[in-house]
């Protein structure tokens, strides 16, 4: 019941926003953030955006799964 | 379809880099019992096999992250009562409709004639609510620290448009304080913490400090997906092997060490902290969510003068044992026998998310 997905930002109207999940759009509530625009990503649940996903952080952790990965497939 | 920020996270050939790397750090050590808390995680160790892609390594036990499964019965007959009032529609998410109460469940009850409706948001209850000015709406608030800040949200959208006939029947958990209740209980001999990832979310990853220093174990707050997962255990055990007990964050991507402030302030808003019964664990103190004094005319037991006893019935469904990580589900005698998900008798095998659901789907022995 917890589970969320990852949602882009299309257009923010006020506490309300247009965002992509998977290639459908949806009518989301942005009221539980503080800023969010266009572009950006979102973790969606029950209706709401629940906190914004930050790619660079998304991108250093694949990193470090790449890393450990191959430093075990050379051994 | 690709799907950004979860196929990434599932990629197998990762995987099973991760899963060399923990089993040449581990060696042949005995294996670490690790609890993974959230129903959700719980759902997807078992999708993805890692019990037994772990087998030796890690014992993981299942925790009581499973909010319809937490919930006592008593709650379902309370919301059975409600939606038998005349005008009444409740509206709930839809893993409640089949969990069994004391004498019927929503889905039987709805057979009958009771009008119980699944919604994916709250905020389409107050909807509803709005558009039949004539009906009571009544929304099965049932949930996690995830769920909350929703559930307030729908409660100021109903203030804010003065919806009069939209109620919650509040019955919401927090985590952290039941972690530390399982934390000192010998039975369940804990040494490691896969914290949950949205709950952790909007909490943030300091709310398991508590829980780190008070009993010296290791938490690790991980995403949903399987790599997340692993690398979650990966951090574990690389904290038990050097005698550590701190709190780490694998899911930096969306949990910050302080959490969400805003959700947390829409919370703190709606409202106060309150003594709750886990179905199977019993009443433990701080741990519930009940509707604050500013907005009682939104709380479906005060205004409709109704309280939801907390006291159980014993039966032969060891659920709670289940919830506590005491047992793992083919111990109990009703598991895949008298209890299937076709047919269930605990709410663990009710919910999707639930441990016995889970295993009896993806055949976990």
């Amino acid at each position: 019941m917890c589970l969320g997905v990852p949602a882009r930002v299309v257009e923010v109207k006020g506490t309300s926003a247009t965002v992509e999940v998977g290639g459908a759009r949806r009518e989301i509530s942005v009221l539980l953030l503080d800023r969010v625009t266009a572009g950006d990503w979102v973790i969606l649940h029950a209706g709401f955006a629940i906190e914004k996903l930050s790619p660079e952080e998304a991108e250093k952790t694949l990193a470090l799964f790449r890393e450990i990965s191959d430093a075990t497939e050379v051994h | 379809m690709q799907l950004k920020y979860i196929d990434e996270f599932r990629d197998p050939r990762l995987a099973r880099g991760v899963v060399g790397k923990i089993r040449a750090a581990w060696g042949d050590r005995p294996a670490m019992r690790v609890m993974e808390v959230c129903g959700t995680h719980t759902v997807s160790i078992a999708r993805a096999g890692i019990r037994s892609l772990l087998s030796g390594v890690v014992t993981l036990i299942s925790g009581p992250g499973c909010p319809v499964c937490v919930t006592p019965d008593g709650y379902i007959d309370a919301a059975i009562g409600l939606g038998e009032r005349p005008g009444t529609i409740l509206a709930t998410f839809g893993d409640m409709l089949r969990v069994p109460g004391k004498r019927s469940s929503l889905e039987k009850e709805r057979a009958k004639g009771i009008d119980a409706r699944v919604l994916y948001s709250p905020l389409d209850a107050v909807e509803i609510a709005a558009k039949n000015p004539e009906k009571e709406i009544v929304f099965l608030g049932v949930g996690f620290e995830t769920t909350a800040p929703s559930i307030a949200g729908a409660i100021l959208a109903a203030a804010d448009g003065r919806i009069a006939n939209f109620t919650v029947l509040s019955s919401i958990r927090t985590i952290p304080l039941a972690m530390e209740v399982l934390a000192s209980d010998p039975e369940v001999r804990i040494e490691g913490f896969l914290c949950p990832a949205h709950v952790s979310a909007i909490i943030g990853s300091d709310a398991y400090l508590p829980v780190a220093e008070k009993f010296g174990i290791p938490c690790v707050v991980a995403g949903f997906e399987p790599l997340d997962i692993l690398y979650g255990i990966y951090l574990l055990l690389l904290q038990k092997k050097r005698g550590a007990a701190t709190v780490e964050n694998e899911y930096a991507r969306v949990a910050t060490q302080g959490g969400n402030p805003k959700a947390l302030e829409v919370i703190g808003k709606v409202f106060r902290e309150t003594d709750t019964a886990w179905r199977g664990i019993g009443v433990l103190p701080g741990t519930g969510l009940r509707i604050a004094e500013n907005y009682a005319a939104f709380d479906a037991e005060r205004k409709f003068g109704i309280e939801i006893p907390s006291a159980e019935e014993r039966t032969a469904c060891r659920c709670g044992d289940v919830l506590k990580g005491k047992i793992s589900p083919p111990q109990c005698p009703l598991f895949g026998k008298a209890c299937t998900p076709e047919e269930p008798y605990g709410p663990c095998m009710v919910s999707s998310e639930g441990t016995c659901a889970a295993y009896f789907k993806y055949g976990v022995q």
